[in-house]
């Protein structure tokens, strides 16, 4: 049961963290905090993938002599890219947001509704 | 900011240091950890830092706007013409055993030039977002 | 063993200081407490041995993802949020806490952390470490397989980051803010 519980707790706080990520994403109005809400769930989803590339007792895929065990090297690769593409859309969004504020002058969600007399 | 003492001093002696690492991290990452990527970003880092310390008119007389797109779009051009190249040689797109005369040779100066490319439209991007952010507030 | 017990604190930290950034309302503190999200995520990947995704999330999470946030926020001039609370909090809560159930209940059946003979272990992984050397002579296998191996992923994502960074530049590149803009301030100041 001990075992069963720390071979999973890496999965149940990535489960965790993507949980808190999409709550400020759907319960917040400020769209700032969306974006940093939209950043935890990402971060999240690269806990999970690393996750899955440790192996217990295994070196960083560095090929060294005298070491036989590395950790999975394919993840590290998706997920290394996936950050630099996570900043530049991250990036899209807050230029987003500052357009937002110039058109609206605010950025709280149900102000702009408001405004729009949409909903 | 722009007239604080200790953070100019503090930047001048740290700025040329994180270059270095920069490039050392591009060039040493087949070696070591590190790669275009992350060279891209540690390098815009320090030019981040210039900014916030000198201001912005400063930091684009160094890398002026129109040198920073140029540089964006000739990173991925470089990466895009190592493939065409590589066709041209006679392998696949992007299949680096022919440019060099042993496939180790070819692999080696393939993956340099890939990151090189990598590197370079990385850390142009991150200043043109930032450039872009900075600037705005400027009428 | 000690790699577990650095492991398991890490996580329960992020997973406090998500909490904290959910809870707090001044945009700014958020702000910093996202940089120190990030600097406990590059510490995990360290200790998970991913040393190559540590560096970038340090470089990127800590570094230019905070400061494009904060100048965003200089930006927009709010400090605080508005209307922290939500208006109906059980609804998000409930829809929050049932995805989360069948999340958990999806994870029963994964390869426990760490385990060797994990299916993602055994397929392609093998081979790169085998043959990286051979083929390609980098020791750096993380390097061979984005650069060489996976060399399409890799030029789609950078021509990805290339693409958001002209979106970017369409949206607020250029200094000058159009006249548009200066009516609705004075409107604002007006008002």
């Amino acid at each position: 049961m001990m075992d069963f519980v720390l071979g999973h707790y890496n999965y149940w706080i990535a489960i965790f963290l993507m949980m808190v990520g999409f709550y400020t994403v759907i319960s917040r109005g400020n769209l700032v905090k969306k974006i940093i809400g939209l950043n935890i769930f990402q971060v999240s989803v690269f806990l999970l993938y690393i996750s899955i590339s440790t192996v217990q007792g295994g070196a960083a895929p560095i090929i060294t002599e005298g070491v036989a065990l590395y950790s999975n090297p394919l993840p590290h690769v998706l997920i290394l890219t996936a950050i630099v593409v996570g900043v530049a859309t991250t990036a899209l969004g807050l230029a987003l947001v500052v357009r937002i504020k110039e058109a609206y002058g605010t950025i709280e969600e149900d102000e702009i509704h408001e405004q729009d007399h949409s909903l | 900011m722009t007239h604080n003492l200790i953070l100019r001093v503090i930047a001048k002696f740290l700025i040329p240091l994180i270059i270095v690492f920069a490039l050392y991290v591009q060039f040493h990452g087949d070696f070591g950890p590190g790669g275009g990527f992350q060279a891209g970003v540690i390098l815009s880092a320090a030019i981040i830092l210039y900014t916030l310390v000198f201001g912005l008119d400063a930091a684009e007389q160094i890398i002026p706007p129109t040198i920073l797109r140029l540089f964006a779009s000739m990173g991925v051009l470089l990466y895009i013409g190592v493939g065409v190249i590589t066709i041209f040689l006679g392998g696949n797109y992007l299949d680096y055993s022919v440019l060099g005369s042993t496939q180790i040779a070819g692999q080696h100066l393939g993956i340099l030039l890939v990151e090189l490319g990598v590197g370079i439209s990385v850390f142009s991007v991150m200043l043109i977002i930032f450039f872009s952010f900075a600037g705005r507030g400027k009428t | 063993m000690i790699d577990l017990v650095i492991n398991i604190s890490l996580l329960t930290f992020l997973a406090i200081t998500a909490v904290a950034i959910v809870r707090m309302t001044n945009l700014f503190a958020i702000i910093m407490l996202f940089g120190m999200f990030s600097l406990l995520t590059a510490a995990l990947f360290v200790v998970m041995d991913a040393v190559d995704v540590a560096f970038t999330e340090a470089a990127v999470g800590a570094g230019i993802s905070t400061v494009l946030m904060i100048t965003t926020l200089a930006l927009t001039k709010d400090q605080d949020e508005k209307h922290p609370g939500c208006h109906r909090p059980w609804l998000p809560l409930a829809v929050v806490i049932v995805t989360g159930a069948a999340l958990v209940y999806g994870t029963l059946d994964i390869p426990a952390f760490g385990d060797p003979d994990a299916p993602a272990q055994t397929h392609v992984a093998p081979y790169y470490l085998e043959k990286s050397i051979p083929e390609t002579g980098v020791p750096n296998v993380v390097t061979s397989v984005l650069a060489s191996y996976r060399g399409f992923d890799t030029l789609g994502e950078i021509v990805v980051v290339f693409t958001a960074g002209i979106a970017v530049l369409l949206l607020i590149g250029g200094r000058h803010s159009t006249s548009k803009n200066k009516k609705n301030k004075r409107e604002e100041n007006d008002a």
